[in-house]
C-alpha cells in the first residue's frame, strides 16, 4: 500500500534539515572536502606548514589529555609525568614554530585573495586564541615560572580592566581554562579555518593577468 | 638543562640562545622550503579534468 | 553565501590537477612532528623549577620578609597601594580618560594589612599570651601611633642585619611591632604562613590570590626571577628558566616595554613606565586587529606581489610551461 514514493521535486514542506543539508552540499561537497588533486601549482613545501601545525596540535592535546587525567601534580613527581609534559611543552613549541611559518608563506603568498579574506582573518584569530590558551598553560605549570609570570601579567590584566574576571593568580579559574575551554575553542577555529580553506580550494598564483585582488 | 643559559645582547635587543636557536631555525626552514624541490606525484600527467 | 563548490569548479577551470594525497600528508605530518617533540622529549625534559614559598623566602632573607610585613601595616607596599580590583587606594593605570583598571570595581578585595599580617597573626596567637597582648597593643593605637611605629621600624629595618634566622635592628621605640614580626616571622619560616595564607579558614582552595600578592610585595620573588632573566626590562616575557626556549611568539609584545616611550619615567603623549602596561596591550590590539585585516591595507596587502618569495613558491606556475608531447 505504502509503496516508496519518488522524492517531490517542488513545493516540499519548509525543512531545516533539508537547507541544511543543501547548503553543505553547495558550499563543501565531498569532492571539495577531500579532493584527491590538487592544482599543479602545489608543487612546494611551503604548502606543507599548514597541516604539521595541525600535527601538533594534535600532539599537544594527546599529550594534554594524559596530563589532565592523571591531575596538575603528577609531572612534578614522577618520572613518566615529566616525559609527558615534555611531550607537551616541546608540541607546543612546534605548534608554534610551523603555525608561524605558516603564516609568512600565506603572507607572501597573499593567500587572502579571491574570496579568502575571512580565512585568513581566522588564522589571526586562531593565533591571538593559541597565545591565551599557552598563557594559561604556563599559569598552570604550579612551579617558579608560574608563579612569576602569574604575578607579572597581573599587572597587564588589571590594567586592561580585566583582572578581575580573568585572575591570574586564580589557579583553579586558569587550570579550567588551559584544559577545557580554550582547547574546544581553539579547536571549533581550527575546524572553521580548515572548512573554509577547502571550501573555496586553494588560492591561484600571483599573476598581474588577474587574480591579485582579493 | 635546569642551570641558566647564555644571553645575547645586541643594541637593545636581549636574548637567549635557546630563542635564537629556534627563531634562526626557522628561517632555515623557511628558506629551505622555498628552495627545496618538492616530489611531484603526477609528472607529466597532461590531463586537465 | 556563495555556491562555493560550484565557484570552486569555475575557479579551477583550465587549471591542470595533479594527485596530491591529502590523507596521507596528515598522517605522515603526525608521525614526522610525534618523533621531533619525542626525541625532543626524551633528550632535552622539559623546564621544572621548584616554585618559591613564603618559608624559603622568610629564611633565606628574614630582614626583606620583615621589612614587606611592616609595608604592609604601613600601606607602602604594592599590594596596599594598587588600587583596582583590590582596593581603592591607588588610582592603577590609566592613558587620560581611558583607565579600564577603575571601571569595574573592587572585585577582588584584599586588605593587605589585615590579610598578610594581622589576621595569620591573630590565628598564632592561640596559647601565645605574648603575641596576644602584643596584638591588643596594636589593635587600641591610634593610627598616628601605629604611623610612628611603623616609620620608625622601616628605618630601622634599612639597616638590619639577620642572625640565625632572625632580624636584629637597633633600639628604638617600635612599640610591639617587634613582637608581632618575629612571630610572623617564625610562622612563616616554620611554613605557617604559605598554609594560612593560602587556605585563609577554609578547606579546599585553588585561588592563591593572597599567597602571590604577598610574595610579589616582597624583593626575594624577583630576585630570583632575575637570575632567570624573566623581569620586564629583561624581555623576561620571551624567557624560559633553564636552557629551554621561552614564548618566541611574544617577541614583538614584550619588546614595546624595552624602548621608548613605554621605558622612560617621562614618555611621550602621556605614555610612560607607569602606564606601560595600559599604554602597551592598546598597542598590540591595533596591531592584532591590523594583522587580520591585512587583506584590506594598502601597501602592507601589496608587499607580497613586490617581494619575489610568491615566484620561488609557484616556480611551475611561473616557468615556461613543460608539456609532454
Amino acid at each position: 500500500m505504502d509503496a516508496a514514493k519518488p522524492p517531490v521535486a517542488v513545493d516540499e514542506p519548509d525543512s531545516w534539515t533539508l537547507r541544511v543539508r543543501q547548503a553543505i552540499e553547495k558550499n563543501l561537497p565531498m569532492d571539495n572536502f577531500l579532493p584527491h588533486r590538487q592544482p599543479f601549482y602545489v608543487g612546494s613545501w611551503v604548502y606543507v606548514f599548514g597541516v604539521i601545525t595541525i600535527a601538533a596540535l594534535v600532539w599537544v592535546v594527546v599529550s594534554g589529555v594524559v596530563l589532565a587525567f592523571m591531575g596538575p601534580q603528577w609531572w612534578h613527581d614522577s618520572g613518566v609525568g615529566r616525559f609527558f609534559n615534555s611531550l607537551h611543552f616541546w608540541s607546543v613549541q612546534l605548534f608554534f614554530i610551523f603555525m608561524v611559518l605558516h603564516l609568512w608563506g600565506q603572507y607572501f603568498m597573499a593567500g587572502w585573495r579571491n574570496g579568502r579574506a575571512a580565512t585568513w582573518a581566522i588564522g589571526v584569530v586562531i593565533f591571538g586564541v593559541s597565545i591565551l590558551t599557552a598563557f594559561t598553560g604556563y599559569l598552570s605549570q604550579q612551579n617558579f615560572d608560574s608563579q612569576f609570570i602569574a604575578v607579572n601579567a597581573k599587572d597587564a590584566m588589571n590594567a586592561g580592566g580585566v583582572g578581575a574576571f580573568f585572575n591570574v593568580l586564580n589557579f583553579g579559574q586558569m587550570y579550567g581554562l588551559h584544559i577545557m575551554l580554550l582547547p574546544i575553542g581553539v579547536t571549533i577555529l581550527v575546524v572553521w579555518h580548515i572548512v573554509m580553506v577547502r571550501a573555496r580550494g586553494v588560492v591561484k598564483p600571483i599573476d598581474p593577468e588577474g587574480g591579485i585582488r582579493s | 638543562m635546569d642551570s641558566p643559559t647564555t644571553y645575547f645582547h645586541w643594541g637593545f635587543i636581549v636574548i637567549s640562545l635557546p630563542n635564537v636557536l629556534v627563531i634562526a631555525g626557522m628561517i632555515v626552514l623557511f628558506a629551505i622550503a622555498l628552495v627545496a624541490p618538492f616530489p611531484r606525484g603526477g609528472e607529466g600527467h597532461d590531463g586537465r579534468r | 553565501m556563495k555556491a562555493m563548490g560550484a565557484t570552486q569548479e569555475e575557479y579551477y577551470r583550465g587549471v591542470r590537477m595533479v594527485p596530491y594525497d591529502l590523507v596521507k600528508e596528515l598522517v605522515l605530518a603526525l608521525a614526522g612532528v610525534g618523533v621531533i617533540a619525542l626525541v625532543a622529549s626524551v633528550i632535552l625534559s622539559s623546564p621544572d623549577v621548584a616554585p618559591v614559598t613564603i618559608a624559603a623566602w622568610s629564611q633565606s632573607d628574614p630582614v626583606d620578609f620583615v621589612t614587606t610585613a611592616t609595608g604592609e601595616l604601613a600601606g607602602s607596599t604594592t599590594s596596599a597601594g594598587y588600587g583596582n580590583p583590590y582596593n581603592t587606594d591607588g588610582s592603577g593605570q590609566a592613558w587620560g580618560p581611558i583607565a579600564p583598571q577603575k571601571w569595574f570595581g573592587t572585585r577582588i578585595p584584599i586588605d593587605s594589612a589585615g590579610t598578610f599580617v594581622i589576621q595569620p597573626l591573630q590565628r598564632a596567637s592561640t596559647g601565645n599570651p605574648d603575641l596576644g597582648s602584643a596584638l591588643d597593643t596594636w589593635q587600641k593605637a591610634s593610627s598616628d601611633q601605629q604611623g610612628k611605629w611603623t616609620d620608625a621600624y622601616a628605618k630601622a629595618l634599612a639597616k638590619a642585619t639577620a642572625k640565625d634566622g632572625k632580624v636584629v635592628v637597633e633600639d628604638g621605640d617600635y612599640g610591639s611591632l617587634p613582637v608581632m614580626m618575629s612571630n610572623l616571622l617564625a610562622v612563616a619560616q616554620a611554613g605557617g604562613l604559605d598554609g594560612l595564607l593560602q587556605i585563609n579558614g577554609r578547606f579546599y582552595q585553588t585561588d592563591y590570590t593572597p599567597a602571590l600578592l604577598f610574595m610579589g610585595d616582597g624583593g626575594y620573588l624577583s630576585a630570583q626571577a632575575e637570575q632567570w632573566n624573566l623581569l620586564g626590562n629583561q624581555w623576561g616575557m620571551m624567557n624560559e628558566t633553564g636552557r629551554f626556549p621561552g614564548q618566541t611568539w611574544l617577541w614583538l609584545y614584550t619588546m614595546w616595554y624595552q624602548v621608548f616611550p613605554f621605558n622612560n619615567e617621562t614618555g611621550f603623549l602621556g605614555l610612560n613606565s607607569s602606564n606601560a602596561d595600559l599604554g602597551i596591550i592598546i598597542l598590540m590590539t591595533l596591531l592584532t586587529v591590523a594583522l587580520a585585516v591585512v587583506p584590506f591595507i594598502p601597501v602592507l596587502r601589496d608587499i607580497p606581489r613586490w617581494v619575489p618569495i610568491h615566484r620561488l613558491i609557484w616556480r611551475d606556475y611561473y616557468a615556461p610551461k613543460r608539456r609532454s608531447a
